[in-house]
């Protein structure tokens, strides 16, 4: 049994170009298990993975839209909702939970006022829990972009989101 | 004369980036011909950032924890080679011996060779043993000598590789491609797995452990050596096509792999009829998407074939059944990264070390309470205490030591008493913990073993895949007594549901996830049975980690009545008189800790 669903919705939010994602699709769309890489692709691309978008790539590549969102809720690597411009992966990992990791997330919800997954007011962050960076030896650590930060306090950690939200405004 | 600076993540992370920077444009300014290079991870990551400067006369001089203002006096002793310059920066002899007393075979080149740069590692013998198997060994031959070796899969379970390389070369060929019934769209392939007699080389660099990072260094100060380990594997199963599925969370690791597979190419490494023979083989890279089940094998398949990663029941072993139905072998990175030196010096010499039935030696990440955080590589056959208190300096600001933990969620601590346990697969499992991948995590005194097993049933009960019922709904169950009692509502007779739970969960599971997920509990019931009957029937944290446990009293004698605690309460839990003692109110307290944090007389107890 196939399902077809996914061929009577068009894309409505007008905000997606799906033009941008058409040379990934070109390239995957006919090889087989590249629904992982062409999602890593499209999240690159617009930064998360609206619902529409999702309902577009299962039709371009003829797999099932509940495969597509199989595979989107499975990994934590895919947001279907927005994210501040700049991602802290804040590390969670033994290592960083042994050297006071928990300090350091209320040390980021207190200063940005978020929950994990929230977007700043000022729209400049999202903050994401995730296991272990690989700095361990710097522990506790975080991430952001693709600069990481170790040996943090509480202090230091306010001080490196103040630079970083002076730095953009 | 030449200088490296250590940027792997770690030194990076600690700064590496702008010590290079400063130091190219000042050697630039300078004028003296004196490259600037990257190197990977020594393994000394509490020592980053760390600057090599190599001199004429064949002399090293190790910098570390070097600042911008550091820069200066090296530049100063590269103009001029007084050995006074930068002195203050010199690496201690006692940690420069910690470097050199370890003995390196995985990370052999880490920390000495440009990752980026393949000269580097073909001038240390690189891309030799490959050359060896294909112009003087047969694929049996090879599988012989790592069979000589004894060398166990370093993923954790310490299987044998030959074992498994050997299933994989004798493996028949699948000749039907998968059919997916309800899927009928994944039945398109690209037509390259179609191949008769196709078989797979998997590394498995997903590294999800939270606590270790051993592959995370060697794919970025040594990704050669995991390639060549790869190649030989390959010529001994027969195969054409090797794929590496790395953790998303390591850009860095992904970036140095891909030049390096570049480079390999350029130089005739990988590709068409390598070494004027017929045996042909390539690498591309995947990008895991976050999951820590994913390291498990099958489940590995399962996303590489762009499924969810669920495991599936063995066998057929990946050996005989694995990516696209094609007998694949699947290896951790420090497994392969072995294989060079094995070949090139022979399988006995790799099983003269170590002990009777673990050989060679094995890559621990030391982290935690501990003074000397970072890689080490030992010898099997030593115990923890030579690595705790021998590499790794001992605990922390002087700290008593409690445990390690070892093999992350899957493996258990051992207790102080047992610290001269000896680092062997046979000998680790008795303990209740087990070897694992290399994560060794220090616990001292302030370190509560309850919360520990907490953390690790969070930690498995957010990534069971869900698939079986135990390990889905069974460690959440699990997790929440631990809540519970960590929270101060532990109720008699929570040991002994734990426990059921945990033996349930045991048998329920499909996969060693499950399997081991109660581990960490089972060990701290073990070992730490007083601090449960602590926290549930004297509802006491005496580590003071589990906040509700704790009451915030301030001692009379001690407060000045300086009101900096007042100001710092954000409850308003506290109040009293200018210059007179302060109280606090236990209603209002929410235990947040700020009050010991302003306080500046040490007035202000938690017990
Ligand atoms: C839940 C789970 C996670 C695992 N994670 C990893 C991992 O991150 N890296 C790894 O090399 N092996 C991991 N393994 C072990 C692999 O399944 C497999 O045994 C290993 O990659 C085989 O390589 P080896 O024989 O060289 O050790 C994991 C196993 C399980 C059950
Ligand atoms: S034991 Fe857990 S992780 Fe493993 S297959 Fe079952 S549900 Fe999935
Ligand atoms: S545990 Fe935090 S970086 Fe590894």
């Amino acid at each position: 049994m196939s399902c077809d669903c996914g061929n009577n919705l068009k894309i409505s939010d007008s905000d997606i170009d799906v033009s941008l994602l058409e040379p990934t699709l070109v390239k995957y769309a006919d090889v087989s298990g590249s629904l992982i890489t062409i999602l890593q692709k499209a999240q690159d691309l617009y930064g998360y993975l609206p619902a529409d978008l999702l309902m577009y790539i299962s039709r371009r590549i003829g797999v099932k839209p509940a495969k597509v969102m199989g595979v989107v809720s499975f990994y934590t690597q895919f947001r279907t909702k927005p994210a501040g411009k700049n991602l802290i992966l804040l590390c969670q990992g033994t290592a960083c939970h042994v050297n006071g990791s928990a300090d350091i997330e209320d040390a980021i919800r207190e200063c940005l006022k978020i929950e994990e997954g929230e977007i700043s007011d000022d729209g400049l962050f999202t903050y994401n829990n995730v296991a272990c960076l690989g700095c361990c030896s710097l522990a506790p650590a975080m991430m952001i972009g693709d600069k990481t930060y170790g040996n943090l306090t509480k202090k230091s950690t306010v001080e490196v989101l103040e630079s970083i939200a002076k730095e953009e405004s | 004369m030449k200088i490296s600076v250590g940027r792997g993540s770690c030194g990076n992370a600690a700064g590496a980036g702008e010590i290079f920077e400063l130091l190219e444009n000042g050697v630039a300014a300078l004028g003296v011909d004196c490259p600037v290079s990257v190197v990977g991870c020594i393994g000394a990551c509490y020592l980053e950032p760390i600057v090599n400067v190599l001199s004429r006369n064949g002399e090293t001089r190790t910098f570390v924890k070097v600042t911008p203002d550091a820069v200066a006096g090296i530049l100063q002793y590269v103009a001029s080679s007084q050995q006074s310059a930068a002195a203050a920066f010199e690496i201690s002899p006692k940690d420069l011996e910690n470097i050199e007393t370890q003995q390196r075979i995985a990370l052999r080149n880490c920390g000495i060779i440009d990752p980026e740069n393949i000269d580097d590692y073909v001038a240390r013998e690189g891309y030799a043993a490959i050359e060896k198997c294909v112009k003087t060994m047969t694929p049996e031959q090879v599988i012989e000598e790592m069979k000589l070796s004894g060398l166990g899969g370093r993923g954790g379970a310490g299987f044998p590789t030959w074992f498994k390389w050997n299933a994989a070369r004798q493996a028949e060929p699948a000749p039907f491609p998968r059919s997916d019934s309800c899927e009928q769209t994944s039945a398109r392939h690209d037509g390259s797995h179609k191949a008769l007699n196709k078989k797979y080389i998997i590394c498995n660099a997903d590294e999800g452990d939270p606590g270790a990072f051993m592959d995370r260094a060697v794919i970025e100060g040594d990704p050669h050596a995991m390639i060549e380990g790869m190649l030989i594997a390959a010529y001994a199963i027969g195969s054409d096509e090797g794929i590496v599925y790395v953790r998303a969370e390591y850009p860095l690791a992904i970036v140095r792999l891909e030049k390096a597979l570049e480079q390999a190419r350029t130089m005739g490494f990988l590709g068409n009829n390598l070494f004027g023979s017929d045996f042909s083989f390539d690498i591309r890279i995947k990008a895991g998407a976050g999951a820590f089940v994913c390291g498990e094998e099958t489940a590995l398949i399962a996303s590489l074939e762009g499924e969810r990663g669920m495991p599936r029941l063995k066998p057929p072993f990946p050996a005989q059944k694995g990516y696209w139905q094609k007998p694949s072998n699947i290896n951790n990175v420090e497994t392969f990264a072995n294989v060079p030196w094995i070949i090139r010096n022979g399988g006995e010499a790799f099983a003269a070390i170590g002990t009777e039935n673990s050989k060679g030696t094995k890559v621990f990440a030391l982290t935690g309470k501990i003074a000397n955080g970072g890689l080490v590589e030992v010898p099997m056959g030593q115990t923890i205490r030579d690595v705790v208190y021998g590499v790794g300096g001992g605990i922390k600001d002087g700290k008593n030591f409690k445990a390690v933990q070892l093999g992350g969620p899957s493996g258990g601590c051992i207790p102080a008493e047992l610290i001269d346990t000896v680092i062997d697969y046979k000998a680790l499992a008795e303990t209740g913990a087990i070897m694992g991948s290399g994560g060794m995590v220090v616990m001292d005194e302030s370190t509560c073993m309850v919360d520990m097993a907490r953390f690790f049933l969070d930690f498995t009960c957010k990534e069971s895949c869900g698939k079986c019922t135990h390990c889905r709904i069974g460690t959440r169950r699990m997790l929440e007594i631990l809540e519970r009692i960590c929270g101060g509502d532990g109720r008699e007779g929570d040991i002994e549901l734990l426990s059921d739970l945990a033996e349930q969960i045991k048998e329920g599971s499909l996969c060693a996830l499950g399997q081991t997920a109660p581990n960490p509990v089972l060990t701290t019931l073990r070992y730490f049975r007083n601090e449960y009957e602590d926290h549930i029937l004297r509802k006491k944290c005496t580590a003071r980690q589990c906040k509700p446990l704790l009451t915030y009293t301030i001692i009379p004698e001690k407060c000045v009545g300086c009101t900096l605690c007042v100001r710092a309460c954000a409850f308003g839990a506290i109040s009293g008189e200018v210059r007179k003692p302060h109280m606090i109110e236990q209603e209002k307290c929410t235990k947040c800790g700020a009050c010991v944090a302003a306080c500046k007389f040490d007035a202000i107890e938690v017990v």
